[in-house]
Order: C-alpha cells, then sequence, then structure tokens
C-alpha cells in the first residue's frame, strides 16, 4: 500500500470537509434565504456568497477550521489498519500547513498551541467495525462558537419527552445568536453521559431533511423543529423565522432511573465530508 | 439605513446609528479576543504596543498564512463575542475604542458601556471568513505572536468596504439581543 497516495487522500478529504458544505446544507440554506427578509436574509445572503467563495478558491470557509473529528467504519478485512491512526495525523499536520487549517489544539494545562493540529487525544478518531476490506471515513470539523453550547442534562425520568423538549429548548434559547444560527441540531437521548453526548454528535452526520427512520423519533424531530424556530432567534441572532434547519434525534436504551439528554448544535456551516479507502490503498473522497 | 464609512468615524456619526442599520467600514480593524482581551485589561494605553483608539474592534481569530515574510488573510470571520463580556466595558472605556465587531451580540453590560461612550456594536455573519478575508486589504502589524498564537494575537488590518454589518447594538443601549 502506497502510504504517501493514502496520505493525500486524506489532505483532500480535510480540504473538502473545510471549503465545502454538502448540497443538502445548501439547499436549505437558500429555502431559508427565500423564506427570511431584512436582516435575516443579508446574514443568509452573505452565507451564501462565502460558500461559493470558498468553493471556488478553496479556502476553508470559516477561520475556525474546528477540532477534527474522524469516523471511522473499518471493515475487518482491511490489511492495513494498524497504519490508520499515524496516516490519518500525518494527513492532519499537512493539511494544516498546506490548506492551511488554523492551529486549534491547545494544551490545557500550560495553555500553548501545539501548533499543527495535533494534540492529547487529537484529532478525535471515532472507531466502527463492518464487514469487508474497506473503509469509510466521515470527517466532522466542528467550530467552538457552536460546540461551547453543547449540554448534557440529566433529566428524572417521570419528565418524560416533554421533559426533553423543554431541555433541548431551553439550551438553543440560552445559545441565542452565539452557535450561528441557522443551526442543526443534534440531540441523543438515552444511554450514559458520554454515549448520550457521542449520539448527538452522530446525530449531526444525516443529510439536512432526512428524519428517523423511526416514525415517533421523526415525529419528536419535527415537533423540536417547530418549536425552535418559534423562539424567532433567527439567522445570527438577529431575528427571524428560520433559527434552525434541521433537528436530528438518536437514542439509546436508558436505565430505568436515568434520562439523560445531550444536545449537540452544529452551525450552518455544517461542514463534513466522505472518503472511501480500498483494501490496495486506493482512495475516492464523495 | 445603508451608511458607508471610514475609520475613524465622529462621535456624531456614532449617534445617528441604530440597530438593523446596515454599514461597511473602510479603514483599519485590531483582532483581540480572550487572551488579548485579558493583557489589555492589565494595561494603560501608554504601555499598549499599538493605538486602539481610531480601529474598530474585531472579535476574530483569524486564519493566516505567511509567504515570504508577508502575512495573508485567508479566512477571518468573527468570533462568539460574549466570551468578552466581562471585559468589554473596560476596554471601551480605557481606550477610546468606539466601535465593536463580532458575531452573536453581548450582554448588558457592554450595552451600558456602549451607551456611556457613545459607541456601537456591529455583527458580521459567522462563519462568513473567506468574504470577510476578500474586504481584508493589507496586514499592517502584528502583536503579541509569539506569546499567544494565531487565533489569539492582535493582528491590525487594513479594510476595505467591509460588510455588510448590521448595528447590533447602537449608543442609546438598545440591543437586537435582548428581546430573546
Amino acid at each position: 500500500m502506497d502510504e504517501k497516495h493514502l496520505k493525500s487522500g486524506l489532505v483532500q478529504l480535510i480540504l473538502k470537509a473545510e471549503t465545502e458544505i454538502p448540497p443538502d446544507v445548501v439547499a436549505a440554506l437558500k429555502r431559508a434565504y427565500k423564506e427570511e427578509t431584512g436582516s435575516a436574509k443579508l446574514q443568509l445572503e452573505s452565507m451564501l456568497t462565502n460558500v461559493e467563495l470558498a468553493k471556488k478558491k478553496r479556502c476553508p470557509m470559516c477561520q475556525d477550521t474546528g477540532i477534527l473529528s474522524f469516523f471511522i467504519q473499518v471493515g475487518t478485512d482491511f490489511p492495513k489498519i494498524g497504519t490508520l491512526k499515524g496516516i490519518i495525523e500525518q494527513a492532519v499536520v499537512q493539511a494544516t500547513k498546506d490548506i492551511p487549517l488554523r492551529p486549534n489544539t491547545v494544551d490545557p494545562m500550560t495553555s500553548k498551541n501545539h501548533g499543527d493540529n495535533l494534540g492529547f487525544y487529537l484529532p478525535h478518531l471515532l472507531w466502527d467495525f463492518e464487514a469487508g476490506n474497506k473503509v469509510h471515513i466521515t470527517l466532522l470539523p466542528k467550530g467552538s462558537g457552536s460546540e461551547n453550547m453543547s449540554a448534557l442534562g440529566f433529566l428524572s425520568p417521570s419528565a418524560g419527552l416533554e421533559g426533553v423538549k423543554q431541555f433541548v429548548i431551553s439550551q438553543v434559547k440560552k445559545a441565542g445568536g452565539r452557535p450561528c444560527p441557522p443551526i442543526i441540531v443534534g440531540v441523543g437521548i438515552g444511554g450514559s453521559a458520554d454515549l448520550v453526548m457521542n449520539l448527538g454528535k452522530r446525530a449531526l452526520l444525516r443529510p439536512v431533511g432526512v428524519h428517523h427512520t423511526d416514525s415517533l423519533i421523526a415525529t419528536l424531530e419535527m415537533e423540536l423543529l417547530e418549536m425552535i424556530n418559534k423562539t424567532g432567534i433567527g439567522a445570527m441572532g438577529l431575528g427571524g423565522k428560520i433559527t434552525a434547519l434541521d433537528v436530528h434525534v438518536e437514542v439509546a436504551h436508558r436505565h430505568p432511573a436515568s434520562l439523560p439528554v445531550g444536545v449537540v448544535i452544529q452551525c450552518w456551516a455544517d461542514r463534513r465530508a466522505s472518503m472511501t479507502i480500498n483494501a490496495d490503498g486506493s482512495w475516492k473522497v464523495d | 439605513m445603508e451608511y458607508h464609512a471610514t475609520l475613524p468615524v465622529s462621535p456624531d456619526f456614532l449617534k445617528k446609528l441604530h440597530v438593523n442599520d446596515i454599514l461597511y467600514v473602510t479603514g483599519k480593524l485590531f483582532t483581540a479576543r480572550d487572551c488579548a482581551h485579558e493583557k489589555m485589561r492589565a494595561m494603560n494605553p501608554k504601555d499598549l504596543p499599538f493605538d486602539p483608539s481610531g480601529m474598530a474592534l474585531y472579535h476574530c481569530g483569524p486564519l493566516m498564512k505567511q509567504e515570504q515574510e508577508k502575512w495573508i488573510v485567508v479566512s477571518a470571520g468573527p468570533t462568539t463575542s460574549s466570551r468578552m463580556e466581562d471585559v468589554e466595558d473596560i476596554i471601551l472605556d480605557r481606550f477610546a475604542v468606539h466601535m465593536i465587531i463580532g458575531k452573536g451580540g453581548m450582554g448588558k453590560r457592554t450595552a451600558k458601556a456602549l451607551k456611556k461612550t457613545g459607541s456601537v456594536y456591529a455583527a458580521f455573519p459567522g462563519g462568513v471568513g473567506v468574504l470577510a478575508a476578500e474586504k481584508i486589504t493589507g496586514v499592517s502589524q502584528v502583536f503579541w505572536l509569539e506569546e499567544l498564537g494565531m487565533p489569539e494575537a492582535v493582528w491590525v488590518l487594513d479594510v476595505q468596504e467591509f460588510g455588510p454589518l448590521v448595528v447590533a447594538m447602537d449608543s442609546t443601549g438598545r440591543s437586537l439581543y435582548q428581546r430573546l
């Protein structure tokens, strides 16, 4: 396997994720632009212009190139599983120099910036296994403006789904214009503290406009979206009809005594890109 | 109303600006976020290595690259302003800064300081980093780069028609974020 070639593929994945947003998000922003008026419309117009510019100039659309989370589905018959972590890290260092990315890894003890987007536990690699000999990677770079608005709640189980809705809405209201609305809201329900936040973040991988296959969960998503858009926060918090482009919910079974809720808010610049790596090391960025 | 202004702007002009006005500015901005605010909090104007009066304060941690010693702005949208809420009134009062540019809005403490000093807070759309970079025509100076790193350093930027900005908090104490 040509590791240099694979590294260049991963740099391409990072470049695509930082400079383009997926068509489902662009379509949703265009719909919001049509519906809005005044200051909110002006924000959406600038966002859409920026999307075009970033793609054309191959520049990161937001200066906050984020923390990089790689969701990796490894085929158990992929021959070089052991080399992947190292190659991804090398690609991050190269992308930081070449694209470039803003150095965003600061040692929490000394406040020194590592300078190359590597650090303890970063980039964040989330491994999963699947049958076959390919590797599928989805990269979600996420800036701190939206990530800082994440929230974990442990509700009393008696609060039920009504309590879950109130918790999500209160977090969105508290966040206001800070996470760069129109936002996409990922909600995890159930499991444990770490699992529920992970579900909230994984929920963001689903394209905007695609509801959960479970009809009860899909209904909850639609109800939450309607409630969020009634807040009137609007694009960048300047007031408007569209505060969220979508809400995605993922659930885990819960302990009888727990009702955890994880809220992960994504900014309008919902950057994500995917790639497939074949057993021979050849790759394709989708 | 829509205004195209050259910095520094007069106190009369600042008074004229109301929430929801659209504004484009030409002149100099200096970037400052968490760390630069903390440093400025501990300093007097005469100790500061640059003169912030006459410039707009931009809440931004830009993405820069260096080509043959020359700094180039790659992407430079605003950062979340509310993180600077505990310090901004001191900056407005002590350093004669009269225009803040950021995103997401600020709180009551800053609103009060804007009113007291006759200043405004203008919002640039978040995440719109490449469009912002297009309006930046040059990088005049950088301070505290070694110490604070790229995002936290103070960058003095020349801008041309920087906008569209929405006046979101004005000198009468009004704020578009209040009603939330």
